[in-house]
């Protein structure tokens, strides 16, 4: 037991919460973490006071209510905010939406192959990942000012990190086949 | 309160898409069943054994049944999925699919690819469940199923048998001993469902057969079916 991690769902529908925030709950309390799940439309000071890390978990192909919430994440835009924060899909978008990324339109239904460039939250080479999105981080130079890329597939940028503080974005879903990564963000001190 | 989405629960009758449909029943308004029927023994990716009997099973719970034949060959299999949601959407209006996938990601992104070109939102609250919370979920949603086709060595003796706690019990040094997957998604054994709190009647076997396939695979054939008064 390591303290808190808050996990914020970012699913519109209820019946979505079994499906991309159940998943990331089970691996956390088969590792015996202890966590409390919040919709990011209720995310308020007081549940990031308690937390010591963050986990915003991904939604479905349909789904873009998130983007309607993004200023709920503005707190990560703060020099004083510098808790670990693990962005899955929508999570990873809202992630770099707070440092001037923009979004383009891009869709992956599958298995991906993920080329890591640097070893990332144990992950390292390539690796064949779960993409369900419609949309990805565009490359620009406004990512690469608060960003670090750390892995891709052939269509779009799968992973990122922040270049001053603890912000992991992944675009897969690694509570499907890479559930050690969700793991070691929640073990490791970052 | 918004009113909720309507949607069609892909329904193969045994326990996952029974547990599937139990979600979509407490989270959406469920407008019907889809079924695709096999002809084909070894379907990629549907369940075989017993699916003509879905008629009745749908008609004890009290949904419409859409049901497609298919001739169950990898791809086109797909295509009649999507003719089957497409007939759910012009039919019952429906605005989102409901599946009871588990771990595969080959069924799950097929489907998913289906709904995107039909514009519905597809829901898989089973997704990445543990084998034994799921079988242990199946007694605290008292779904009550039974174990029609065993496929793997080991599990001859299951076939027949009420997926219950003692079930759970009996199939854990198995499970041990032959590396199997106790919830049977990796084709191990398949269910067939036959009450649920949700069923405005249960089904009984009146009559059934075993067949068996050689290589430890035995299928529990169903002849008729009663239902029954609860």
């Amino acid at each position: 037991m390591t303290g808190k991690i808050l996990v914020v769902s970012t699913c519109e529908h209820e019946l979505h919460y079994f499906e991309f925030v159940r998943p990331v709950t089970d691996i956390l309390e088969n590792a015996c973490f202890e966590f409390k799940v919040v919709p990011l439309a209720k995310l308020g000071k007081n549940h990031l006071a308690k937390a010591e890390k963050i986990i915003i978990c991904g939604t479905s192909l349909k789904d873009f209510g998130y983007l309607k919430l993004a200023e709920r994440l503005s707190f990560l835009k703060s020099p004083e905010f510098e808790k670990p924060v693990l962005g899955i899909c929508a999570g990873m978008q809202l992630l770099c939406l707070q440092f001037g990324a923009v979004l383009e339109k891009n869709m992956e239904i599958g298995l991906a192959d993920v080329f890591f460039s640097e070893k990332f939250l144990g992950l390292e080479s390539k690796m064949q990942a779960y993409s369900l999105h419609n949309s990805a981080v565009k490359d620009s130079t406004a990512l690469r000012r608060g960003f670090s890329v750390f892995a891709r597939s052939e269509k779009c940028i799968q992973v990122v990190r922040h270049l001053q503080k603890p912000f992991y974005g992944v675009l897969f879903h690694p509570e499907a086949r890479q559930k050690e990564l969700i793991e070691n963000f929640a073990k490791c001190k970052l | 309160m918004p009113a909720k989405l309507k949607t069609a629960v892909l329904f193969s009758g045994g326990k996952d898409s029974t547990l599937a449909l139990d979600y979509a029943l407490r989270h959406t308004s469920v407008k019907c069943l889809v079924s695709l029927l096999s002809e084909n023994p070894e379907s990629f990716m549907f369940h075989t054994p017993n699916i003509s009997f879905v008629k009745e099973q749908a008609e004890c719970i009290g949904i419409p049944l859409l049901a497609q034949k298919t001739k169950g060959v990898k791809e086109e299999e797909l295509k009649d999925l999507k003719k089957a949601l497409q007939a759910a959407k012009i039919k019952f209006g429906i605005e989102g699919a409901v599946t009871g996938a588990l771990a595969s990601v080959y069924q799950a992104s097929r489907v998913q690819k289906v709904c995107d070109s039909l514009g519905l939102e597809c829901f898989n609250p089973l997704w990445q469940k543990s084998q034994f919370g799921l079988l242990e979920e199946l007694q605290e949603r008292k779904i009550r199923a039974i174990v029609a086709g065993v496929f793997a060595q080991g599990l001859e003796g299951f076939l027949g048998r009420k997926i219950d706690g003692r079930f759970i019990k009996d199939i854990m040094p198995v499970v041990e001993k032959y590396s199997i997957n106790p919830a049977g998604e990796g084709g191990e054994f398949e269910s067939f469902t036959l009450d649920a709190p949700f069923f405005k009647k249960r089904l009984e076997i009146a009559d059934s057969l075993i067949l068996d396939r050689g290589d430890g695979a035995r299928v529990l054939k169903i002849e008729s079916l009663k239902a029954v008064k609860k």
